[in-house]
């Protein structure tokens, strides 16, 4: 099976934070941006992380690890990889313990500020592209394929 | 009956196990044999199902069709008592035997109840540990209004801030000078010791219960400094010890948990163990100990599963680790626990009304840290500890509450991203 990845180009990000924007809408009701924003309450929460340190700037988000640490600690199997080799996060079954955020070794696990549960990437499943790839301005995030290799 | 794998345990290793021997080998025949009789379900969520905060279903681990779609055998409420490691067999308490290829003991812990006069046979004493806990201590609380919780671990303190919060008077009763001991520092012991005061619990240091009085239930114990305190239940939260019952008289090596190496092999050729009733190597520590944790009963379990079906793995970034939150007070550790005055370890730390950071630095290597109030991304820590990274350059930078790998120099920040700066894996194209 190939893999999808999204690769992080740091030399070329401009730090504009589009894909938090986008990660926000891509996770609204609506999927609109003025409407994502403007009216949706609560708000969609962004699940990418940017790192900035003028002039360095780069996105992080979940990646989907091969050997998923966040899984491997969740007391309640709320994290759990789909049939697609994605983590997936469900928040139902979540209790916001928080091993999770303990767990990920690139601190990729987001915290809702409305439910204080734990957000993360979801490589906008039934969305036809991830949004931060598809939006950002400067192609700082890229998809790459690659052949699956079981490590 | 004879299966190629045989999992004693249904909780986090044994079903780490499963998984684990069901992504590489979907042939073979697996049974997993649990004294309980219950779907494999999350002891850890058992106060969160007390509190009201989830159903009951939610407590269990796995889909309900996990034992179908993973196409194992299920032996749940049979308790095995023994193992034959000469004739590969378990020998069940209903008679049966099973015979193995290989076998993972998964036994988790059983709670150590420490001696007290008069203890014994009556109907109000709970353990925190297992769903018949659970559901004993749930029948209890309709006509119960207080309450004393006998230790004041992690167990004890999730215990009584439920209790509490359903309007129980609760007094939490512990041996040493402040509350989760041996877990945390004494700056964050006595956070949580303020948190539990604010809401209405006392919390009873330096002591513990010498006798407790009544015949059919508990109606009041008496601590070692003589006071007494009447009381509608007991909970009995000290602590677990490993639960190796059986492996008793076999030759497989038992410390004070089942000795296991770095492929989690027992001393007994095709017997593994994991989780509670194991002990594992520490990376921190630098020799084996039991850990008794969710993630490393359950990578544990995965690593076995893995030797056990041919591919060689081996656990070795396992070390102490707690995520835990007491009204709504979030604490994260890893690693060892050390005093702010050690000599042994530069100690650094930043407290600010509730929230604070700490490191335990050794040659410049993280060898453990607190970090509580502001959670975000705190496994990076943990990351920079497995990895041996020296910090030295950047330690003060470790205080700050919006820590990032941007905080770290290059080209250590690129080493700990770039190998993996791929972000991902999605559905095929």
């Amino acid at each position: 099976m190939a893999k999808i990845r999204i690769v992080s180009k740091p030399e070329v990000c401009i730090g504009c934070h589009l894909c938090e924007v986008w990660c926000t809408v891509a996770h609204s009701k609506s999927k609109d941006i003025i409407k994502a924003f403007l009216y949706e309450q609560p708000r969609a929460q962004p699940r990418v992380v940017v790192e900035e340190e003028l002039p360095e700037t780069y996105a992080l988000q979940c990646r989907h690890c091969n050997e998923p640490k966040c899984v491997a600690a969740c007391i309640a199997g709320a994290l759990y990889k789909d049939d697609d080799g994605v983590v997936i996060h469900d928040e139902e079954k979540c209790v916001a313990c928080y091993s999770c955020i303990m767990a990920c070794p690139y601190g990729a696990i987001r915290i809702n500020l409305e439910t204080k549960k734990p957000l993360k990437c979801d490589l906008c499943r039934g969305l036809d592209h991830p949004y931060c790839v598809k939006y950002c301005p400067n192609n700082a995030l890229e998809i790459v394929v690659e052949a699956e290799e079981f490590v | 009956m004879k299966y190629d794998y045989v999992i004693i345990g249904n909780s986090a290793g044994g079903i780490g196990c499963v998984e684990a021997i069901r992504e590489l080998d979907i042939d073979s025949s697996v049974l997993v044999i649990s004294a309980e009789k219950y779907h494999t379900y999350s002891r850890a969520l058992i106060p969160y199902y007390l509190d009201g905060k989830i159903e009951f279903e939610k407590m269990y681990y796995r889909p309900p069709d996990f034992y179908d779609r993973m196409d194992v055998d299920t032996k749940l409420g049979v308790r095995a008592t023994r193992v034959d490691v000469e004739r590969k067999r378990v020998l069940l308490e209903n008679g049966e035997e099973i015979e193995y290829g290989k076998l993972l003991i998964a036994t988790g812990g059983k709670p150590f109840i420490p001696p007290m006069d008069g203890l014994g046979g009556q109907n109000n004493v709970f353990t925190f540990l297992k769903m018949d806990d659970v559901l004993g201590v749930e029948r209890g609380l309709k006509d119960a209004r207080k309450v004393v919780v006998l230790g004041g671990g992690i167990i004890g303190l999730m215990a009584s801030e439920v209790l509490a919060r359903k309007g129980l008077d609760v007094k939490v009763v512990e041996l040493a000078d402040r509350v989760l001991a041996p877990v945390v520092d004494e700056t964050t012991s006595r956070i949580i010791e303020k948190k539990f005061q604010e809401n209405g619990v006392e919390i009873i240091l330096n002591n513990t219960i010498s006798r407790v009085v009544g015949e059919e239930r508990v109606e009041k114990v008496i601590l070692r400094d003589g006071r007494e305190i009447d009381t509608d239940m007991l909970i009995v939260a000290v602590g677990v010890v490993p639960n190796t019952e059986v492996v008793k008289d076999t030759p497989i090596k038992v410390n004070r948990g089942i000795v296991v190496n770095r492929k989690m092999e027992t001393s007994v050729k095709d017997v593994y163990a994991c989780g509670d009733c194991a002990e594992i190597y520490d990376f921190v520590f630098g020799s084996n100990r039991v850990l008794p944790l969710w993630p490393t009963a359950y990578t544990g379990g995965r690593i076995a599963g893995f030797n056990m079906v041919g591919r060689e793995r081996e656990y070795n970034l396992a070390t102490s680790m707690n995520a835990m939150h007491f009204f709504d007070y979030y604490i994260i550790n890893a690693g060892l626990n050390v005093p702010n005055d050690s000599e042994e370890f530069e100690v650094i730390y930043r407290l600010e009304g509730d929230s604070y950071r700490k490191f335990a630095l050794k040659d410049g290597r993280i060898a453990g840290f607190i970090i509580a109030g502001k959670m975000e991304r705190a496994g990076i820590f943990l990351k920079l500890m497995e990895e041996g990274i020296d910090v030295s350059a950047f330690k003060d930078k470790l205080l700050k509450e919006n820590f990032g790998f941007i905080d770290i120099p290059e080209p250590v920040r690129w080493k700990l991203l770039e190998d993996k700066v791929k972000l991902g894996v999605v559905r095929e194209l």
